[in-house]
């Protein structure tokens, strides 16, 4: 047997290109975030003069904060934001989850052709609905609610998750399913105690992928949701950019701000993520 | 308690029938086995049996009471998985005792019965652990306890040795051989291992492509195979098929012989209705498999003829050997493959 055969590490050369490659992207992707957050901390002088440059003892300045957190409005959309992602997120996983559930365990005639409707959504843009979409609402008095955003939203983010999640599903021991009805278990405490567990690392991902588009979303608040009661925070920072003149201090800050939802979530998820992503890539 | 009738089963998927019209009677306290190759049906059968899977027509009656669309829970069964199936977030007691507990049973009777299934099977140490905390052969003990606990009229097994390694295999099987006899019950038992089979079953069935092809005690089988094809899969090796005149000379189209029944001899001895040379030999100790290449002989399948010789018998690759059947070992089959009596 020659050495060659047996499957050795990789180069250290090809290792370098890989860690190297890796290491562009994370700065490709962290660098907007790093200059949003490190000019947050600037005065405004100093954001236009050095806008590379970190926040120093000279250019430190909280006024940006100072603006966003002094108007009272700002909590307020943040707890706009929170309710219409957890909401969606919510009504996502659950549906989304019971439905790949029934994609994936039960024959039916027409199940391949639901399984492939619902994941035709994945490639229709929601957006190119938004006038009926708009018309649905007012028609249904729902124009500045919360619930408006939370159905749109959660038509939006259902496609992918069901897609995900029923491929999971399908890993699942068919066996542990019919020990379960077997031993007199329903097909609710199936779904929700045997299956829905074990495919935690999936739910995990999908719920990381669904809410950050929605806590980003600035074209449907704008739409249907612009009303004072029903703005989010993405929606709350465009107060500060105006026609003539933008408080980018202010809009900086309340970016770096709207950032830390999503952030916790991740840390929360992270491990299961990863997970969830790898599976089937490896072993 | 425990009879199980079926007749005239059968279930397509789509257009395909998996099982076409299956009759079975099976007493209260009998162990039966399921027999057949990959994709005959028979674990397609066990899940009609257990309600996973409905049959398309044909009733199933346990203890003389109809059960078609009756939901598993309810059909006084318990079954082992090839997987064991155990609940991944439950401590082996909690398996043991859920379905008891989905009954409504109370949980002292529950209690009592999780005990004295750990007992049967010394399980009492893991009662705690979760079924990621326990080896192969542990779990299959969990899941086999669980179907006990429930005292079911049925037991049914869906190759439940089929995961374990070969020494643990063994021990499981004469443990699963002495349950029968403590409990009594009646089991039913897929499994594509004739050895679980043949020592295992008071009666075997062998399936093939959806049919009963033969249903019988184990040696029964193994002496007087219905067809080529039972002769075929029971016994191990498998039994040499011969055509030709071979088989003329005895007015069949197709002679079959068992290698424990062909007596070797060296060609210098001068008998041997089939003259061959040795093309590959397996010492086993005990006993020995020779693989004999006759050119004259029409065999069917491999074209070589299998022999087991007791003990270890030095003949080398090449050697020229005669093979002679022993007298009235001699199976005939006819042109359709079917028996021809004695």
């Amino acid at each position: 047997m020659s050495r060659a055969a047996s499957p050795a590490r990789p180069w250290p050369l090809s290792r370098a290109a890989v860690h190297l490659v890796l290491i562009l992207y994370a700065a490709l992707c962290l660098g907007p975030v790093l200059l949003v957050v490190g000019n947050s901390f600037k005065s405004r002088a100093a954001i236009f003069g050095a806008p590379l440059s970190l926040p120093g003892p000279a250019t430190f300045d909280l006024v940006g904060y100072k603006t966003v957190l002094g108007q009272g409005a700002f909590l307020h959309y943040f707890a706009n934001s929170l309710i219409v992602t957890v909401g969606s997120l919510a009504a996502v996983l659950l549906f989304g989850a019971m439905a790949a559930f029934a994609l994936s365990e039960y024959r039916f005639p027409g199940n391949r052709l639901l399984g492939l409707f619902l994941s035709l959504g994945i490639m229709v843009p929601i957006r190119l609905g938004t006038v009926a979409i708009l018309n649905m609402m007012v028609a249904t008095h729902l124009v500045n609610t919360h619930l408006a955003l939370i159905l749109i939203y959660t038509a939006q983010g259902l496609p992918i998750a069901v897609f995900i999640l029923s491929e999971f599903m399908q890993g699942v021991s068919k066996d542990l399913k019919d020990a379960g009805r077997i031993d007199g278990l329903s097909e609710y405490t199936i779904f929700f105690r045997l299956v829905l567990p074990l495919v935690r690392p999936a739910v995990a991902t999908v719920a990381v992928f669904t809410m950050i588009p929605i806590w980003n979303d600035l074209w449907f608040p704008l739409i249907v949701a612009p009303g004072e009661a029903t703005k989010t925070v993405t929606l709350g920072a465009q107060v500060f950019i105006g026609q003539f003149v933008t408080n980018w201090n202010a809009v900086l800050a309340a970016l770096t701000l709207a950032v830390l939802p999503v952030l916790v979530l991740y840390l929360l998820f992270s491990r299961q993520l990863i997970r969830g992503i790898t599976a089937g890539a490896v072993k | 308690m425990g009879s199980l009738s079926l007749s005239a089963i059968s279930k397509s998927f789509g257009v395909v029938d998996v099982l076409k019209g299956v009759d079975l009677d099976v007493a209260a306290g009998e162990f039966v086995v399921f027999v057949g190759p990959s994709g005959c049906g028979k674990s397609t059968l066990l899940r009609v049996i257990a309600g996973l899977d409905e049959q398309t027509s044909g009733d199933l009656r346990i203890d003389g009471l109809l059960m078609n669309s009756v939901p598993p829970a309810k059909r006084g069964i318990a079954m082992v998985f090839q997987s064991y199936a155990l609940y991944p977030h439950l401590t082996v007691a909690r398996n043991m005792g859920l379905a008891l507990s989905q009954e409504g049973i109370a949980a002292a009777d529950i209690k009592r019965r999780v005990e004295t299934a750990s007992a049967l099977l010394r399980l009492d140490a893991l009662l705690d652990r979760r079924p990621a905390e326990l080896s192969g052969g542990q779990r299959q003990r969990v899941a086999i306890g669980r179907a006990i606990v429930r005292q079911p009229s049925l037991f049914l097994f869906d190759e439940p040795l089929s995961n374990l390694d070969a020494a643990l295999r063994a021990g499981t099987r004469i443990e699963i051989a002495k349950l029968h006899r403590q409990l009594g019950a009646t089991m039913v038992y897929v499994t594509h291992d004739q050895v679980e089979a043949m020592t295992l079953a008071d009666k075997i069935v062998v399936l093939r492509g959806g049919i009963v092809e033969q249903v019988g005690r184990p040696l029964e089988l193994y002496a007087r195979p219905a067809n080529l094809f039972v002769a075929g899969f029971i016994g191990s090796p498998t039994m040499n098929f011969i055509g030709g005149d071979s088989a003329a000379r005895l007015r069949a189209a197709t002679i079959g012989v068992r290698p424990e029944h062909l007596l070797v001899a060296p060609e210098s001895a001068g008998a041997g209705a089939w003259i061959g040379a040795v093309s590959h030999a397996e010492r086993l100790g005990a006993d020995t498999m020779l693989y004999v290449d006759v050119p004259e002989v029409d065999v069917l399948g491999a074209g070589m003829l299998t022999a087991r010789i007791l003990g270890d018998i030095d003949y080398a690759v090449g050697d020229r050997v005669g093979l002679t059947p022993q007298a009235g070992k001699v199976y005939r089959f006819d042109d359709d493959g079917n028996s021809i009596a004695a």
